[in-house]
């Protein structure tokens, strides 16, 4: 019986297993690298014990480090979470042969499915259909029908994937899949296999314990995918009929019977249009958007995996399971969409789920947290469970709508965009559904909403200057006996510069004007609520009255940050220094870090030309190559990076000499 | 316990009260008129021209150097108002908070006769050196003048009228110099920021203070120019070599601090404020947080009559200026034309006295006793001025009114607590200057609209004028012409009339300025902040009592 759990995992999944676990009485035992020591997923286990190291190698991948804390903590079973060593048949072997308890599929298993060819191969046997493969050097000479993926053998995650479409661009992307596979997995194997266009992304949770059951809970689609990753979730699939859904179940159930299946695991399949489905592998580990299933079917199936490791049997059988409404889920990503969905890192200053409406949020930060470059850079998996798919996105996207997540760029308005889209709603969800339908990737506020906005934040910087004063605190704000100039505030949204000019007048009246709107504001008052979160932040609630309507942004300044979020969404603003400084400080012609990285290889050489789209650098970062191009026609006048360099956003990697007539 | 609650009895829908109101309402917008002309300075072509050089306007100076969202008191804002001078008087000059540190800011209006220093602008210049120097507030000045108005007679003037006339002298001025470095001998820090000339006795400006930041490209700092050089030394020497910026920070020493333009040299302004990590002297608030009045400010502008004649009662002021409308009211049955007691504005505690018709021998005496008591507790006085003078007449001849008059005279002259003054209507004769008048070292003194300031009433004036000319008449055997003499008095009593006005007096900077009567609770907090800056501390004794 499992009395004691470690969890040998971070973020949003340690909790996620830390609550089912207490809710089974289960004590439960958290790891930490040292940059998590203030994660709220040590604060909420029984004991925490901490992993020396700042990166995953030297912390939640170092088997041996894991096995010492579970010995030491005395827990009697391990629960990996997904990711990190959720599929390392080692580190089970390894937990096993301590005594403990490994809380899911026997390694055998894991070995057999972890290697994605020979998972193709098993699969072929037990007669599930299987798309066809190629070696990735090309010896299968001219029969490779392209567009096909590249794909790393001991994948996951997307990782080391890469679409191709031209025998021409092969080597250079099996080179780099490689490269990273490599340094995800220790496995540089890769293979390709034909890219299925317009297809959805299907799988089946299937359920296997020691008493000879084998059942599946049905399906959750997860075709909206950015970079090969999953970010929306649901159950049930708008394109399965009931007998679609019987075979393919059917088909996941065989699959895992196949390969003597224990645990929790999902089969994945690729579903085209006219209906033929293809496997594609099995995931021996819980999966991320395991909650929509929970949600539809109202099972724990945390719960499920730690019973069956206990030896009971699946609490549920198949006559009395069936899927209730439909569940969406999100995953929440600190990313920029606006820059290629590239990971974005911070403190997250404020972050507060809204209230209302009622949504699950499993999250693994709080405000407060730092969001770094050492792991993945999901923030939660929200999820919503409403009688109708119409329903339960349209929830989502308010729940998110209202939600408070400040001081890290996420994809937060993205996801809402393709929550609300036509295209979302009319169930037309195929895998390559973001680049077909191209869902904005910001709220984009109207000028007015916009100036609304920003004379919130105005409100809020008045209200803090008054609280903060050391002398004529209750007198009124920016009182004046004579005719002076307005205040004046400049505010940085995105890439425009809003001049704030405002007049306090009787009776808490204050006149704005931002360009060419103008209001006169009344009623206005800001209740500063708390501090929000590291550093000297302050939330504030702000309300005012212009033109008519009642106004209410939440609003939080950090530093010279602030946001202000209201119905048109959240918006960031950048309070400009009132005495600017000399400026230049990056040279003209500066190519930044996209983003913190390593630098893996630099392509040219001081003093030479390069052409637009040339190769200058390639960044590495969260495992994913990232080229750094010449955007003009020049010359390289500086090199500031080498290669194995590690470089923070905004670094200046490279100086680029424009050539004449050429535009920088 | 707090003090009651002041009652009401104002009917904001009686005509009484909409008369009133629509009268101090025209008066408002004639003040806020002339506010508007003053901040334009020397007109819109000037403003304009200034800007197209790269210049900020003096009060955008003033805004950047400000905490931003902090109130700010301009003092004398209508300087110059009817006189030859612009409105402004070619100056601003106000309390402000820089770094959470109150200062008295003063800045030439360079758009008025490019900043040169006149008879309004001097007034005001030493009204803010007085106002640092008394309340022991830092002391900014942004400099850009220039130099004395030389200009001499225009044309058509009558030269020998004008000297005759002219009573003021250029020897007088070298007081502004001995004042901005006494502020210094005092311990109160002086600052000069020279954005453009600054010469000749000029120079001595930013020469004597205490921290000197000049603008690269703008200071001109000297003794003599080019011209005067050329003159007196035949040297050919241009105004960089003699007078610029980077010259005096890098050679004569003279700049402390060099700044590339106007706004880093504003921002330095602040870094020398926040470095200074001054405190206040005085006790400050007792609660810093203060409930409005009870009753709503806005009502003030219905209580003045247009006829100061009418009786008004103050306690309807003090209940919309005062913390929640409390007030303690100090000997109310006793010399009821004078209200005393206690209160508190933002917070501030403080003694209040306010005219409730004319004053006699019992309320005369009841505000010496006051002013000593609050002397004892070291609270500050404030006058609501609405007063014809002191009772005359036989009975109160022989009643000792000019023995208690002068007890009240003497406690508020040797009374050492700050008196802040507002005159709300009347302020003639002694009543002037037994109320907190400008003449007896007030701190501030603020008008509202409907105040009217003279040696007495206008028709008691033309009245005692035309006795005196029937007794003239007489004596000399003279018959009078009745027509002649009504004329000639309703003449005196309208030359009376325009020269007791508010607006005339607040033109010749002998107040700190006309206020909307619904700032007065806010300008009082200020000026009472001010005040805190200094020590707050009684009298320890007073003059010999006339009992």
């Amino acid at each position: 019986m499992i009395r004691t759990l470690l969890v040998a995992n971070r973020g949003e999944i340690a909790r996620r297993v830390f609550r089912t676990a207490a809710l089974m009485g289960i004590r439960t035992v958290a790891v930490y690298s040292e940059g998590d020591r203030h994660m709220p997923h040590v604060a909420e286990a029984d004991r925490a014990v901490a992993l020396p190291g700042r990166d995953a190698a030297a912390t939640y991948l170092d088997i041996e480090a894991l096995l010492a804390a579970a010995v030491e903590s005395g827990v009697d079973a391990v629960h990996p979470g997904y990711g990190f060593l959720s599929e390392n048949a080692g580190f089970a072997r390894a937990v096993i042969a301590a005594g403990l308890t490994w809380v899911g599929p026997p390694p055998e298993v894991i070995d057999a499915m972890g290697d994605k060819l020979a998972a193709k191969r098993l699969m072929e046997a037990a007669g599930v259909p299987v798309l066809p493969t190629w070696d990735p050097d090309g010896s299968a000479g001219d029969t490779i029908d392209f567009p096909v993926l590249v794909k790393a053998t001991a994948g996951g995650g997307g990782k080391g994937m890469r679409v191709v479409s031209a025998r021409d661009e092969l080597p250079e992307a099996v080179a780099a899949a490689r490269r990273e596979s490599r340094a995800a997995f220790g496995d540089d194997r890769v293979f390709l296999e034909r890219l299925v266009t317009s297809a959805r992304h299907v799988e089946i949770q299937v359920l296997a314990d020691d008493h000879g059951h084998t059942i599946h809970c049905f399906e959750r689609e997860c075709s909206i995918q950015r970079r090969h990753q999953k970010i929306i979730e649901e159950a049930p699939s708008p394109a399965l009929a009931p007998d679609l859904r019987e075979r393919m179940g059917s088909a996941a159930v065989a699959a895992a019977r196949a390969v003597g299946y224990r645990s929790a695991g999902t089969v994945e399949f690729v579903l085209e249009p006219d209906g033929h489905f293809w496997f594609l592998e099995v995931n021996t580990r819980l999966q991320v958007e395991h909650p929509v299933t929970e949600a539809v079917t109202g099972l724990d199936l945390v719960r499920e995996q730690l019973r069956i490791a206990d030896g009971e049997p699946i609490s549920v059988s198949p006559p009395d399971l069936a899927m209730v409404g439909h569940a969406i889920e999100v995953r929440l990503y600190a990313e920029d969409p606006a820059n290629g969905f590239l990971p974005a890192t911070g403190t997250l200053v404020d972050f507060r789920p809204a209230p209302a409406p009622a949504v699950r949020w499993d999250s693994g930060v709080e405000t407060g947290s730092q969001v770094g470059v050492e792991f993945d850079p999901m923030l939660a998996k929200v999820i919503s469970h409403a009688p109708t798919r119409a329903e339960a996105a349209g929830r989502l996207a308010l729940a998110l709508e209202r939600s408070c997540i400040r001081g890290v760029r996420t994809n937060r308005d993205f996801l809402v965009n393709v929550l609300r889209s036509p295209e979302f709603l009319a169930g037309d969800t195929t895998t390559d559904f973001i680049g077909r339908v191209g869902p904005a990737l910001d709220r984009s506020p109207s000028a007015g909403d916009r100036s609304l906005a920003a004379t919130a934040a105005c409100l809020a910087l008045r209200h803090l200057s008054r609280l903060s004063t050391p002398v004529l605190r209750s007198l009124p704000a920016g009182w004046r006996n004579s005719v002076m100039p307005a205040e004046r505030v400049e505010l940085r949204s995105g890439e425009s510069d809003l001049v704030v000019e405002y007049r306090s007048g009787r009776d808490g009246e204050v006149e704005f004007a931002i360009g060419d709107w103008s209001a006169v504001v009344t009623g206005a008052a800001a209740v500063a609520t708390r501090a929000a979160g590291a550093g000297n932040g302050n939330r504030l609630d702000v309300f005012f009255e212009a033109e008519g309507q009642a106004h209410r942004f939440d609003v939080v300044v950090h530093g010279s940050r602030v946001y202000a979020q209201g119905p048109a969404g959240d918006l960031a603003f950048e309070v400009l220094p009132r005495f600017p400084a000399p400026a230049g400080a990056v040279p003209e012609g500066g190519l930044v870090a996209p983003m913190p990285g390593r630098v893996l290889t630099v392509d040219v050489e001081s003093g030479q030309a390069v052409e637009t789209g040339r190769l200058l650098m390639v960044i590495e970062a969260m495992k994913m190559e990232h080229r750094v191009t010449a955007p003009y026609d020049g010359r390289v006048a500086e090199i500031r990076a080498g290669a194995g360099d590690q470089v923070s956003g905004g670094d200046l990697l490279v100086v680029l000499e424009a050539a004449e007539g050429s535009a920088s | 316990m707090p003090a009651p609650v002041l009652p009401t009895s104002i009917d904001t829908r009686s005509p009484d009260f909409l008369a009133r109101r629509d009268a101090m309402q025209g008066l408002l917008e004639q003040m806020d008129a002339l506010m508007r002309q003053a901040a334009l300075g020397g007109g819109p072509a000037a403003q304009e021209r200034h800007r197209s050089r790269g210049k900020l306007p003096v009060r955008e100076r003033i805004s950047l150097l400000l905490d931003p969202d902090s109130p700010f008191l301009e003092i004398s804002p209508l300087a110059g108002y009817y006189t030859d001078y612009a409105v402004g008087g070619g100056m601003v000059c106000g309390i402000g908070v820089v770094e959470g540190t109150e200062c008295v800011i003063l800045g030439n209006d360079p758009t008025d006769l490019g900043g040169a220093m006149t008879g309004v602008s001097i007034r005001k210049l030493m009204r803010a050196l007085e106002l640092a120097r008394q309340n022991r507030l830092p002391y900014v000045q942004f400099v850009e003048s220039a130099g004395g108005d030389l200009r001499g007679i225009g044309a058509g003037d009558d030269p020998e009228a004008v000297m005759r006339r002219n009573l003021t002298h250029f020897a007088e001025s070298g007081r502004m110099f001995h004042d901005i470095t006494e502020l210094s001998a005092l311990g109160i820090p002086t600052v000069s920021v020279v954005f453009g000339s600054s010469t000749a006795g000029g120079a001595y400006q930013p020469g004597l203070s205490d921290y000197n930041i000049f603008v690269k490209g703008g200071a001109k700092v000297f003794l003599g120019g080019p011209p005067l050089v050329k003159v007196a030394t035949g040297e050919d020497a241009g105004d960089e070599e003699l007078g610029g910026a980077e010259m005096h920070a890098s050679v004569s020493g003279l700049a402390d601090y060099l700044a590339e333009d106007e706004r880093h040299a504003i921002r330095m302004a602040r870094d020398v404020i926040g470095h200074l990590g001054w405190r206040k002297a005085g006790p400050g608030p007792s609660d810093a947080d203060p409930d409005p009045p009870r009753w709503d400010p806005e009502e003030l502008l219905g209580i003045m009559p247009a006829d100061l004649r009418s009786p008004v009662d103050a306690r309807e002021v003090i209940a919309r200026v005062v913390d929640g409308s409390r007030f303690e009211e100090f000997k109310p049955r006793y010399g009821s034309t004078l209200v005393t007691g206690w209160a508190r504005v933002h917070g501030f505690q403080v003694g209040v006295l306010a005219n409730n018709g004319v004053l006699f021998s019992d309320s005369a005496q009841k505000a010496a006793q006051f002013i000593q008591l609050c002397n004892q507790t070291s609270t500050p006085l404030v006058f609501l001025q609405h007063i014809t003078g002191y009772m005359v007449g036989r009975d109160y001849e022989r009643g000792g009114i000019v023995k208690h008059g002068s007890q009240m005279i003497n406690a508020l002259s040797n009374s050492t607590v700050p008196h802040i003054t507002v005159i709300l209507g009347a302020s003639y004769g002694a009543g002037n200057y037994g109320m907190g008048g400008r003449a007896f070292d007030t701190r501030f003194v603020f008008l509202w609209p409907t105040a009217k300031i003279a040696i007495m009433g206008p028709k008691q004036m033309a009245g005692v004028m035309s006795i005196v000319r029937r007794e003239q008449a007489a004596r000399r055997g003279r018959p009078v012409d009745e027509d002649t003499e009504a004329a000639l008095t309703a003449a005196v009593e309208e030359f009376a009339e325009a020269q007791s006005l508010g607006l005339y007096a607040t033109g010749r900077v002998v107040d700190d300025g006309m206020i909307d009567p619904r700032d007065t609770r806010t300008v009082l907090a200020m000026a009472l902040s001010a005040c805190h800056s200094a020590p707050v501390q009684g009298a320890a004794g007073f003059g010999v009592f006339r009992l």
